[in-house]
């Protein structure tokens, strides 16, 4: 008993002492840019451009961060990872934030010691037919052929929604999600389905885009995020307040173009955020135009959506879940007061 | 009598069906109704296969124009291979300072020929330029110093670095290889343990796993704060791993020399390292060209693989390139094109291996 509560007072003690030695805002400020983990090549959430400048969904959440530190988006060094990787060069310190597309479940949280600082993208499992199909809902896929790439959590997700749903169907395997896709244009089967960020990829794919469709069900959750080191808070909050500062800025009507004008805003809300009044950005060790920066370097969470993954780009993903809680999705970030 | 032929019959050129290109034609295609068919087969179903292709890369394809809406034509978008031409070069190496690769590559072209070729008649200042001198230069272009701008090796990828990983991991892994080989032969009980047991253990595991271990778990080992290059990581997982298959390719050269070539050269009043340099490995190392060449070809095609780590070589920076939201769906172009650029450079190896092989032939060719 006694040794018992040794160990957890010692464990305690290291933690602390972890937490006071760990300074990653300080050591990023020392060596003058943030070290940013992202995918090896995503459409739409990382990718280089043609001149070899990282672009993306998951890029423009490190660079808002870079904003909000130095005032200047550009401060970012991106080491692309691979899926096996990514933990590791996070855990080791090879880099300061993981914005990759990662699932937040509990073990990655507890278990490998890592903080998930909140949901940049609400993935899911989701279904695409042809629109000759006439399908409208993932109800009227009873007795479908579907197309799954083999190993994944996918094969397992359909067969509980189809138990759940008391639908029969028959699937077909493949190794790779472009032999998937090839199979799906060969009417080798009649649905495809994999995450929905992927389906839109695919989609943006084929020949006749057009003739296709996502349908509105998702069958799991993937909800994607960014994620630092356990035990520096100072680090994880800067992380999870820029977050939360672009989607707030989406609700508050705050974009790249206007949030020069804004910070004249009556709204207390915004003058908050923007730093006009309020010291938020001291209490996160940061400038007090953290917010405004960010905002001024990549636009409001709806903006970057829009510029990389919306109507406006190839892949033409819908909102969905992504909206902000008062237009019909789930996106909701607590208020920066 | 005016009967008889005083003048010599002018000298008449062989029927054409012997000569020439029917003559040729009809030895060796058409000499008899099997092969005759057997050859109009084949050229069907070559033709079956290459004019999809040919249509596809060259015909069809688009060569003009610098987005994917100038790709109109039904075969392949090259365009997109062009406009990333620089990327999938050079990676992310700043565009200003890729003159440094360049001559880092022309450097090199010189000391390979001076070294590989005949022009030279004494190959020692070459050898000692490319194996000595060659190798501080490059390491002071690519990365940077003495004022020259550093450039991270993170920012190292394409093609530039597939060069790198292959040809540092030979000029190690040949080395290192002839040592393990010589000390798996060994008299000397530790030394032999010692070079079989890595021999073993190394060889026994993929090259996946070795560069998962050298850039996943190698880091956890280290204390906080010690970071090795990721690049180095990889480089030395593959150097590791080529020399150990490098040691047996040499050893069955050194097994297929007679017993009599050691006793012989140890008459002559020869050392150990007088022999092994003198008589037994120049001939040793000559009947294994071929496997050695082999293997060399395995490992630039093996640099692939440190994909998997994160590093982004002529095949990852190009399919990342297809994940531009502006150059989607151009996976084949990809694939074509770095299939393509790693034929050329396994053709070179291949045929300069061959070149060597004629030219150090000494009796033993059949």
């Amino acid at each position: 008993m006694k040794k018992a509560s040794f160990i957890a007072v010692a464990t305690a003690a290291t933690l602390m002492a972890g937490a006071a030695t760990a300074g990653t805002l300080d050591d990023v400020k020392a060596k003058g840019f943030i070290q940013c983990g992202v995918t090896t090549g995503l459409a739409g959430f990382a990718a280089p451009n043609d001149k070899g400048v990282w672009e993306g969904f998951d890029v423009d959440f490190c660079r808002a961060m870079s904003a909000a530190i130095f005032g200047d988006p550009d401060k970012v060094k991106y080491t692309p990872t691979t899926a096996k990787e990514r933990f590791t060069a996070l855990q080791s310190g090879e880099i300061d934030v993981l914005a990759r597309n990662t699932t937040w479940t509990l073990s990655r949280d507890v278990n490998l010691g890592f903080e998930f600082i909140g949901v940049n993208y609400y993935d899911g499992q989701g279904f695409m037919v042809k629109k000759s199909l006439g399908v409208k809902s993932a109800t009227e896929l009873d007795g479908a052929r579907v197309c799954i790439q083999s190993g994944t959590t996918t094969e397992l997700n359909l067969a509980d929604y189809f138990a759940t749903k008391g639908m029969k169907y028959d699937s077909v395997l493949f190794d790779t999600s472009d032999e998937v896709r090839e199979a799906y244009v060969k009417d080798t089967c009649d649905v495809y389905t994999t995450d929905q960020s992927g389906l839109y990829a695919q989609r943006s794919v084929l020949a006749d885009p057009e003739n296709h469709v996502v349908l509105p069900e998702i069958i799991s959750k993937e909800p994607l995020g960014p994620l630092v080191r356990h035990g520096d808070n100072q680090w994880g909050d800067i992380a999870r307040w820029t977050l939360n500062a672009l989607i707030n800025a989406e609700e508050l009507g705050i974009t790249q173009a206007n949030v020069a004008e804004m910070k004249s805003s009556k709204n207390p809300a915004v003058a908050r955020l923007l730093g006009v009044s309020g010291d938020l950005g001291a209490q996160l060790g940061i400038n007090a135009s953290w917010a405004a920066d960010a905002i001024g370097a990549v636009g409001n969470y709806g903006e970057t959506f829009e510029k990389h993954l919306g109507m406006g780009t190839q892949l033409k993903i819908e909102r969905g879940l992504n909206a902000p809680w008062n237009k019909g999705g789930i996106l909701y970030a607590p208020p920066a007061r | 009598m005016a009967i008889v032929k005083t003048e010599r019959h002018p000298e008449m050129p062989p029927p054409v069906t012997q000569t020439g290109v029917i003559g040729w034609l009809r030895q060796n295609l058409f000499s008899n109704w099997l092969s005759s068919v057997l050859t109009i087969v084949a050229i069907y179903i070559a033709w079956q296969a290459m004019s999809s292709l040919i249509s596809y890369s060259f015909i069809n394809a688009n060569f003009v124009g610098a987005t994917k809406e100038d790709c109109t034509g039904t075969g392949a978008c090259w365009v997109f291979i062009k406009a990333r031409f620089g990327q999938n070069m050079y990676g992310f190496y700043p565009e200003d300072e890729r003159w440094r690769v360049n001559i880092g590559y022309v450097l090199g072209a010189v000391g390979l020929f001076l070294v590989l070729s005949d022009t030279m008649k004494s190959k020692k200042l070459p050898a000692i330029f490319l194996f000595v001198i060659y190798p501080v230069i490059c390491f002071v272009l690519f990365s940077g110093s003495f004022g020259l701008e550093v450039v991270e090796t993170s920012e190292w990828g394409g093609l530039f670095l597939t060069l790198v990983l292959a040809s540092v991991s030979i000029f190690v892994a040949l080395p290192l290889g002839i040592v393990l080989a010589l000390g798996r032969r060994s008299e000397m009980p530790v030394v032999r343990m010692i070079c079989v047991g890595f021999i073993e253990l190394v060889r026994g595991v993929p090259l996946i796993s070795v560069l998962f271990m050298a850039s996943v778990m190698l880091p956890l080992f280290m204390p906080e704060g010690v970071h090795f290059d990721k690049l180095v990581r990889a480089l030395v997982g593959m150097s590791l791993f080529s020399a150990a298959y490098m040691a047996e390719v040499v050893r069955g050269g050194l097994q297929a020399i007679p017993k009599g070539q050691m006793e012989a050269a140890n008459s002559l009043g020869l050392g150990y390292w007088q022999s092994m340099g003198l008589i037994i490995l120049p001939q040793a190392l000559k009947i294994s060209i071929p496997a050695i060449v082999n293997t060399f070809i395995g490992l630039f095609k093996d640099t692939t693989l440190v994909s998997i780590v994160g590093l982004l070589d002529l095949l990852s920076v190009v399919k990342a390139g297809t994940t531009d939201k502006n150059w989607l769906g151009l996976a084949t172009e990809a694939y074509v094109f770095v299939a393509a650029m790693f034929w050329v450079f396994c053709f070179g190896m291949s045929r300069y291996s061959i070149w060597l092989e004629n030219k150090l032939h000494t009796g033993h060719k059949r």
